[in-house]
């Protein structure tokens, strides 16, 4: 299939299913318990500082894991599976001393993986087409939020500085073959901003358009992200970008992401999506949820039909996802709501003018 | 003024406020940011942000403004309006503001190639934009010109870039009047025609405008001005005008004005021709130093007791719900106090207490102590900022003000009536206890959340329909599962100490639950469970109660049932050919939209207006009532000016959906709805419930309303209605809310919902007399209507005669309800807006009300058949009319 028939069938898929995610990629890598060898492969043999826990190298030094991994998902029954670049822009990858050319590269054989993957996958189950999402996930540098406690106005990072550096990953994962680009984890709709402006740039310059999926993270429960929006309001602050789907991740479990799904649910004329962690980590950081609990909560969300796709986020494994197809399984998706055209804006609340 | 119409304060802006500018040149952006603060304190929607001033760098300061505003919560709740000449600015602006913002503004000044590479980059960065109505030529002037202008921009943005229309806002531009030149008398009026054309002709886009200039000539002399900027707004506003750079809350209320300066403003806005011997200009600029620094309206009203002294006038202006001069007593019991906290703990304190008195023997009434609360939280407003100020001075001082008590206040999920629940938050924060209002359709998990995070003392749960009562048991299952141990108090119009008793208080045993009757029973309940000394009789009385409660529910209303086969064998039977059905003039749905609200208005039934407000008593009666005849006229004669204002104004818009459709009843007491005549396919279906007392006399029936519709092989046929009054209302009572006004916000509501139920009555009669035409020749008076003294019947699922309020969903599928009305369902089927009523139409002359009552299991079995549903879905829909207690 070329990209935009994949794209079709996405689509359509959306209106036929719920679609599956995968799930977390950390507690996955952990549990092979690589070594710092195994993280820095022959490339990065004599590089300074310390490579372990960049799991976004191994698409470069490990690539047999990472194909591993989407396997497993695939397997388990996710639609669609997210490279592994989550942190893979120049300013993340400052922390590990990576250059441009890395960073690049890391996006590029990471979308190729993925891009294998599913297809490989596709062609044995025609009826199921795979898809690969280019992860873009948030940067430790944040635009909404000031680096020092003592000036408030102050910031680590420029708007361009995050634009480019996002504009950058979006051109090698699409270079490599993703299906739809996955913005995730958001903490501050800023920096969101920044990359669907990427994004939208791109696509008067060059690129195809790919769907956008965007993903904000709740942070507690005082039901606003990081930077402090409600979920009305960052809605109204991406919308623009018409993203395939709008949803939330990370952050929280299933129980309590719920009221917050349900308010996208309602105001967002599009796909609504949500993968949540496998609970709250006990005392020991880890996540206890069980495949079958996860499964329980998100078959509620199916049945009372908030949501259109499903997945995972930290402390989910293949288990986790399988059970949460599983279950959700026929139940028909929400259907997208048309709702009255109105000047809709936002603060750190949303304002609506009808 | 309208207030569905947007102020936007232009403090924020270096062209517009001089003490801002000096402000940001001496770089005290704090200071600068207060400025912020208190604009969106007093209520902008929106705030303005102008750094365009020569001795700036304009970029920097925009953008060190909004970083710093970022941080802000308090101010970066409202959306941000990024004003600048230059597009450098603007670009900066939208690099620094994570919401969805308003660029002002791009023109076509430049030709249309930079118009439209600006107007991209706004869609890329996810804002809404100002479109100034200006060309290449220069600044439209003509109403022709200014429509040419914007049309032409509004299509290259629409048709070509794909800019939202709903994000375009256009200035047509105001210009000054009354300048000694000819040509500009008329820019008002050009302004007017242009802003009636742009509505009309180009859809969703907005208007804003600076308002400020029009006025220009009569610089130094603000009366004068206000006076123009309330005459222009008034006649812009009512042409359409959705926006614009005002100080809002400095204008004159139109109706206010002088009559002899309105009129003489009113000529040189609307340029009408000459009435005296001088132009029109001239004969304003001559009146203009008569009205210089005369302060409004002169008070009629005596005013002998602002001779008291300040206790005195501040306990005066509570009990008697006076905001006028609030601020300068305030300020001047402050300077007498120690710490501005003595000035609430002191005379305020006293003022209230002295409300709660005769509130407490009777003598006052709760419209007049909602306003006297109005006063107390401006008057807490006004000392806020030096309390603040006290705290920060004194971080160690620990001598904070004590509320007596902290309770959290929901009306609970899927439900969104909110009229009792605020009068109790108001009557409890009179009586100094804390109130957190989470407000409507609140989550358990949020309930509980917050209930944990404020550490409250207390939680009070609000509901008016029926599947309410089931959330209130989740939720304090809920209470129970999570641990909690504090009271738990039920109020709201479903609610009953029955279902308290056998339902909600099984649930939850670590603390009591408590029915709360009304608001005036409020306070006693809440001061007794906050008492250490009182609470365990309270508790042990309150307990007592619910058992007994209990005993008498389980042994039951045992009267007497029928089984389900046995109630239809005595059906209720109409002759349908002695008296046949008759055809209604159209089959399929009509849209009322808008419908007209003056006619609304001369339907509202009163009394249950007053019932809200807890005076009881039949309009126009209660007006003259010995006792509460007093608060009843006060509230009467608000309730008149504010719907004055509804009307003119047109706060609120009236849609409403009518449709008919061939239907038959079948055996099982459904209702079959078909397609068209031929009656051979059947497009929905009405489930109806069937009486199961058992009735002595052998011509008394059990009734079902599909007994009122002939059998199949008789045409007949069915209507159902949808109409809401409350499109605006939400945002009209926020407004009053955010305002600090709860009594105008409760006073908004309360005749929403009575405009709501005005247009069901309204349209009733249009069914009757020409819709349906069954009763031509009908002719009652609004006594007559209110007595239901007409033939057939509108009842509404969720009431008596169909208490299942799933109905509900055929119903709006049906009338295309959601389409044609915007109105919703919520998932316990409560109507958005709240003022909304729906319902069935059943002609036949024989229909009448009745209630369903207690049903039996058998016909809770037959009925989740004929629903499709399982049988615990069914007890869980009809919980509240089960005689029995489901497994």
């Amino acid at each position: 299939m070329t990209r935009s028939e994949r794209i079709e069938a996405l689509y359509a898929a959306s209106k036929e299913r719920i679609l599956i995610l995968d799930g977390s990629w950390g507690v996955m890598i952990q549990r092979r318990d690589l070594s710092e060898e195994d993280f820095r492969g022959e490339r990065f043999a004599d590089h300074v500082g310390q490579m372990k826990g960049n799991n976004d190298i191994l698409c470069l030094t490990r690539p047999d894991i990472i194909t591993d991994l989407h396997n497993a998902y695939f397997e388990a029954g996710a639609d669609i599976s997210e490279t592994n670049t989550f942190s893979a822009t120049t300013i993340a990858q400052d922390d590990y001393h990576l250059d441009a050319q890395a960073c690049w590269d890391i996006n590029y054989e990471g979308a190729k993986l993925a891009r294998a993957a599913a297809d490989a996958w596709t062609a044995k189950e025609p009826h199921k087409p795979r898809f690969a999402a280019g992860s873009i996930g948030p940067l430790n540098k944040m635009l909404s939020m000031s680096s020092d406690v003592n000036d408030p106005g102050a910031r680590l990072v420029t708007f361009d500085q995050v634009y480019e550096a996002y504009k950058q990953q979006v051109r090698a994962l699409y270079q490599g073959g993703v299906d739809l680009y996955l913005i995730e984890t958001i903490t501050d709709t800023l920096n969101c901003k920044a990359a669907l402006k990427a994004i939208l740039d791109l696509e008067d310059e060059e690129q195809e358009k790919l769907p956008i999926w965007i993903s904000g993270t709740i942070t507690d429960r005082s039901g606003r992200t990081l930077s402090g929006q409600t979920a009305e309001a960052f809605w109204n602050s991406v919308k623009h970008a018409k993203p395939f789907a709008i949803g939330f991740n990370c952050a929280l479990g299933a129980d309590l992401m719920r009221p917050h799904i349900a308010e996208l649910s309602r105001v967002a004329d599009t796909l609504v999506a949500a993968y949540p962690n496998a609970g709250l980590p006990n005392a020991m950081g880890q996540y206890d949820e069980q495949p079958h609990e996860t499964a329980h909560e998100l078959h509620e969300w199916a049945k009372d039909g908030i949501v259109n796709i499903l997945g995972g986020c930290c402390g989910t494994t293949p288990d986790h996802i399988r059970h949460v197809a599983d279950e959700v399984r026929g139940i028909t998706p929400r259907p997208v709501p048309d709702r009255p055209k109105a000047m809709r804006l936002a603060g750190l609340e949303p304002f609506e003018l009808i | 003024m309208r207030p569905s119409f947007i102020n936007i304060g232009e403090r924020t802006n270096v062209t517009g406020s001089a003490k801002f500018k000096k402000l940001v040149i001496e770089g005290n952006y704090s200071a600068a940011l207060d400025v912020a603060r208190q604009q969106v304190e007093a209520g902008a929607a929106i705030i303005d942000v102008n750094m365009d001033e020569g001795l700036l760098d304009s970029v920097v300061a925009m953008r060190t403004y909004l970083n710093l505003l970022a941080a802000e919560p308090d101010i970066a709740r409202v959306p941000v309006m990024i004003d600048s000449s230059k597009w450098e600015v603007i670009e900066t602006g939208l690099k620094c503001v994570q919401g969805k913002a308003i660029v002002n503004s791009i023109s076509m000044k430049e030709g249309e190639d930079k118009f439209r590479a600006e107007a991209i980059k706004c869609l890329r960065y996810g804002a809404a934009v100002v479109v100034m109505a200006f060309d290449e030529v220069g600044q439209a002037d003509t109403a022709k010109r200014k429509i040419e202008i914007c049309t032409r921009a509004y299509n290259i943005l629409v048709n070509e870039v794909g800019f939202p229309a709903e994000d375009i806002i256009f200035d047509p531009n105001i210009f000054a009047v009354a300048t000694g030149i000819e040509e500009h008398d008329n820019y008002a009026v050009d302004f007017i025609e242009a802003v009636k054309v742009i509505k009309a002709t180009l859809p969703y886009a907005r208007i804003s405008g600076g308002v400020s200039n029009v006025s220009f000539s009569f610089r130094g002399n603000e009366p004068v001005r206000r006076a123009i900027h309330s005459v222009f707004l008034y006649h812009a506003i009512n042409a359409g005008m959705d926006m614009g750079i005002v100080n809002a809350g400095d204008l004159p209320v139109y109706d206010d004005i002088d009559p002899e300066l309105r009129e003489a403003v009113e000529d040189v806005i609307l340029n009408r021709p000459q009435r005296h011997n001088v132009s029109n200009t001239e004969y304003l600029v001559d009146l203009a130093p008569k009205y210089k620094g005369e302060k409004g309206q002169v008070e009629a009203k005596t005013l002998a007791w602002r001779e008291g002294t300040v206790e005195e006038r501040l306990k005066h202006a509570l009990v008697n719900g006076i905001t006028e001069f609030i601020d300068a007593d305030t300020e001047e019991a402050r300077l007498q106090a120690a710490r501005p906290l003595h000035v609430i703990e002191g005379p305020l304190m006293a003022g209230m207490n002295v409300v709660g008195d005769l509130f407490g023997a009777g003598k006052m009434f709760l419209p007049q102590v909602v306003k006297s609360a109005r006063v107390m939280k401006q008057s807490v407003a006004y000392l806020m900022p030096f309390m603040e100020a006290e705290k920060q001075q004194h971080v160690a001082d620990g001598g904070a003000y004590q509320a007596a008590g902290k309770i959290l206040m929901a009306t609970v999920k899927g439900d969104v009536h909110d009229i009792g629940k605020n009068i109790v938050g108001v009557v409890l924060q009179c009586n100094n206890y804390e109130v957190i209002d989470l407000g409507v359709m609140v989550p358990a998990d949020r309930i509980l959340a917050e209930a944990k995070e404020h550490k409250v003392d207390m939680i009070g749960l609000s509901g008016l329909i029926t599947p309410s009562l089931d959330e209130m048991v989740f939720v304090a299952r809920e209470m129970q599962r999570t641990g909690f141990d504090i009271p738990l108090l039920i109020g709201g119009a479903t609610t009953s100490k029955t279902h308290t008793a056998v339902k909600i208080e099984p649930g939850y045993s670590n603390d009591q639950v408590v029915y709360v009757l009304d608001a005036s029973r409020a306070v006693g309940v809440v001061s007794q469970l906050l008492s250490e000394t009182d609470k365990p009789k309270f508790v042990a009385d309150t307990k007592a109660d619910y058992v007994k409660v209990r005993d008498a529910y389980g042994k039951g209303d045992n009267k007497p049932r029928s089984d389900l086969n046995e109630a239809r064998e005595r059906k209720f039977l109409i002759d349908f050919v002695a008296e046949p059905p008759v055809a209604p003039t159209f089959l399929g749905v009509r849209t009322f939209s808008p419908y007209d609200l003056n006619d609304l208005a001369e339907h509202i039934d009163w009394t249950p207006f007053f019932a809200t407000w807890e005076l009881a008593g039949r309009f126009p009666d209660i007006l003259e009532d010995d006792i509460v005849g007093e608060a009843a006229r006060g509230l009467y004669k608000d309730a008149q000016e504010m719907l004055a204002r509804i009307l003119t104004e047109k706060w609120f818009e009236a849609r409403g959906v009518v449709g008919f459709w061939p239907a038959n009843a079948t055996d099982d007491d459904d209702i079959e709805v078909y397609e068209d005549e031929t009656r051979t396919k059947v497009i929905a279906k009405f489930h109806t419930l069937r009486q199961q007392m058992k009735k002595p006399r052998a011509d008394q029936s059990n009734l079902a309303l599909s007994d009122f519709v002939a059998p199949y092989g008789t045409p007949d046929w069915i209507g159902g209605f949808a109409v809401t009054a409350g499109h605006g209302e939400l945002e009209i009572a926020k407004k009053f809310k955010d305002a600090g006004d709860d009594y105008n916000a409760i006073l908004a509501t309360a005749l929403a919902d009575r405009l709501a139920e005005a247009f069901a009555e309204s349209l009733h009669k249009k069914v009757r007399r020409e819709l349906w035409a069954y009763a031509v020749d009908e002719d009652l008076d609004i006594a007559g209507l209110i007595a239901e003294q007409y033939k057939g019947i509108r009842p509404a699922p969720g009431y008596p005669a169909q208490p299942d309020h799933t109905e509900k969903w055929t119903l709006f599928d049906l009338l295309d309800a959601r389409a044609r009305t915007g109105m919703e369902l919520t998932e316990s089927l409560a109507m958005t807006p709240p003022a909304s009523v729906s319902g069935l139409y059943f002609a036949h002359p024989k229909a009448h009300y009745f209630g369903v009552g207690k049903i039996e299991k058998d016909q809770v079995e037959d009925y989740a058949r004929r629903k499709g549903w399982a049988v615990d879905e069914a007890e869980r829909w009809l919980s509240p009319i089960l005689n029995y207690i489901p497994s």
